[in-house]
């Protein structure tokens, strides 16, 4: 196994993947994708329309098992071994594309169900909310400027403020790695500049795989990007370099 | 956790069941025949079975409701509750049954059965069958979610083994070989704890612990939907996946849930047997569940005491049309439940809450500073 060769690259990333393919039906949705991610990092993630970003979010989160290849977290955690909940335990946090929350509890009730504490169904039957929590719930709904919102249902709530409140789930799981699946599709350029100034304020102390089209938005947050196009790695680099690049240009850019 | 935990709702349907739990015995023990308030044995036999029923619906109320399964097969759960109980009452009968067989209930004296099967031990004694009343109905939905939920199956197709669990069910209980009396079923119960099961204090009796049952299911539902616990059970409801992306393990809320329902839809049908007097394999029938899943939509989903009220109405319009117009009754059933989910898809209780008559269950309100947990 590669954690016996003392890799310096496995066991310093937070998020590596090694040569992963995965096929739907004959469908190669990946195709040998070697990704490593530092602890601290933000990452773009940008690619055509079936290049494999959502794919790959799958996969590290334990909903897709990758046919081959090798998927660490941390350096010592095997994804491709666990499922959903056991990933999310160890610190993996996702924000779907289509806004997911509760929406039959309110906004606070949100925060306080993806709040770090025990998920264990007793802990939940029996326990209460500390005052620390309350405290933690506060913070977050201030960050995410939904605290006069709290009592609202989260089905009630705008486009813009079901993201927001999605991120605040995020921050509330307090994860170690955020995957951010296309956070500003549907925002508009306030919210969009806005979300991007959440973000790098989040990937101060978190890493996070933020996959986008939106290149205002990219380019925003300022980090390095990982080109996608057909299940594989196609550039990556900072985007000056890498919208520069000609085979990135004839798949994605230049269209 | 008090303030939500026991609301205006909740409130006044306990105090319902109290008034029942202790009118009705007085209506029918104290009054004098004569009396126009009187109250007759049937009705209070009637009621009583309404009340059994109510709490089965509260124990589906508690899984579909609340956590999206959609069993159509807790019927089985209750009729199984119900055999508990009723093997407790065949053994009670000793001597006194046809064969004057001391130990062997006439069934098996009839199939020419010389000794008691593994099974039938124990339910001599009352302690023991009330637990098999708890145990039998859990461990089956135990066993049957721990694959069920495991294997990710839901929506349509738990449905779906669900009632063909109920359906196998009533196949095996049809065979005389299964040893439970087969198509007959138990019945001529004399017996219950020393006192006669006809007797009118028996009556009255089972009535009351009927409504309590119901109150006391009621409670822990309550308790267990107020909890965080419960505030899962609806997140799974809604969006399952999520759920499990926030790290909660899905297949464990939902066998913790569907197990305590299914022990509650046992004391149902414990408490059901004694007071119809017949237990058979009818009672698995597939067409019972989906009658009280009916009892659900029609009170309220997601409510439970819309789950209550509902299977109290539904089987008080039942009665009525049965006597009245009895081939018209399962039309009368059919349209019911069209009717409701096209003009009355929150149910009864749903609707009503939703036009703010009771307080909603999680009001809007303003919160100065932060509050103790529920």
């Amino acid at each position: 196994m590669s954690l016996a060769k003392d890799d310096s690259t496995l066991t310093s990333s937070v998020l590596y993947l090694d040569g992963v393919c995965v096929s739907f039906d004959g469908y190669k949705a990946l195709r040998g994708l070697s990704l490593t991610l530092e602890p601290g990092e933000m990452r773009a993630i940008i690619g055509p329309n079936g290049a494999g970003k959502t794919t790959m979010m799958d996969v590290i989160t334990g909903k897709t098992r990758p046919d081959e290849g090798e998927v660490y977290f941390g350096g010592v955690h095997d994804l491709t071994r666990l499922d959903e909940p056991s990933i999310a335990e160890l610190g993996v946090g996702r924000k779907f594309q289509k806004p997911t929350v509760f929406e039959s509890h309110t906004v606070e009730d949100n925060i306080l169900l993806a709040l770090k504490a025990p998920r264990g169904a007793f802990a939940t039957l029996f326990g209460k909310a500390s005052a620390d929590q309350r405290e933690r719930i506060d913070r977050i709904l201030e960050t995410t400027r939904l605290g006069d919102h709290r009592a609202r249902m989260a089905a009630d709530l705008s486009h813009g403020q079901k993201q927001w409140l999605e991120i605040g789930m995020l921050l509330a799981q307090d994860p170690k790695l955020l995957l951010v699946d296309e956070p500003v599709a549907g925002m508009t350029d306030a919210e969009t500049a806005q979300t991007a100034e959440l973000l790098r304020e989040i990937a101060k102390d978190h890493s996070v795989v933020v996959v986008e089209h939106d290149m205002t938005f990219v380019r925003d947050l300022g980090v390095k990007v990982t080109v996608l196009h057909e299940g594989a790695v196609l550039a990556e680099g900072p985007l000056d370099v890498v919208s520069a690049d000609p085979r990135v240009i004839e798949v994605y850019l230049g269209r | 956790m008090h303030a939500s935990f026991l609301d205006a709702r909740s409130r006044i349907f306990l105090v319902i069941l109290a008034g029942a739990a202790t009118l009705v015995p007085i209506l029918f023990l104290a009054v004098p025949a004569g009396s126009a308030l009187h109250m007759p044995a049937y009705l209070v036999a009637l009621f009583g079975k309404y009340l059994c029923f109510a709490l089965l619906a509260l124990s589906l109320d508690l899984v579909w409701g609340y956590c999206g399964i959609l069993s159509l097969g807790h019927g089985a759960f209750f009729s199984l509750g119900g055999y508990a109980m009723g093997m407790y009452l065949m053994r009670q009968i000793g001597p006194r049954g046809v064969y004057a067989n001391p130990i062997l209930p006439d069934f098996m004296v009839f199939l020419n059965w010389k000794e008691l099967p593994v099974t039938w031990w124990g339910f001599n004694s009352f302690s023991y069958a009330m637990l098999m009343v708890l145990l039998v109905p859990g461990a089956l939905a135990f066993c049957f979610g721990w694959f069920a939920f495991r294997s990710r199956v839901t929506g349509v197709y738990l449905s779906i083994i669900t009632q063909a669990m109920t359906y196998a069910l009533l196949l095996a209980f049809f065979r005389n070989d299964m040893g439970f009396g087969g198509n007959n079923g138990l019945t001529d119960f004399k017996d219950l704890l020393g006192f006669n099961v006809q007797s009118d204090g028996m009556r009255a009796a089972l009535f009351s612990i009927s409504a309590i049952a119901l109150g006391v299911g009621y409670l822990i539902a309550r308790a267990v939907v107020t909890s965080k616990f419960g505030k899962v059970l609806i997140a799974i409801r809604d969006a399952e996946s999520r759920t499990r992306f926030i790290g909660y393990r899905v297949e464990t809320y939902k066998l913790v849930v569907f197990t305590l329902s299914a022990m509650m839809a046992g004391v149902a049908g414990a408490l059901y047997v004694p007071q119809v007097g017949i237990i058979n394999p009818s009672e698995f029938s597939p067409a019972n569940s989906i009658e009280a899943v009916i009892w659900v939509a029609v009170g309220g989903r997601g409510t439970l005491v819309g789950a209550a009220l509902g299977a109290v109405l539904v089987n008080f319009a039942k009665t009525w049309f049965t006597g009245a117009l009895p081939e018209l009754w399962l039309f009368a059933l059919g349209l019911l439940f069209i009717l409701v989910t096209l003009f009355l898809p929150k149910g009864i209780v749903g609707t009503l809450s939703g036009l703010s008559i009771w307080p909603r269950r999680n009001p809007p309100q303003a919160r100065p500073q932060p509050t103790p947990a529920e």
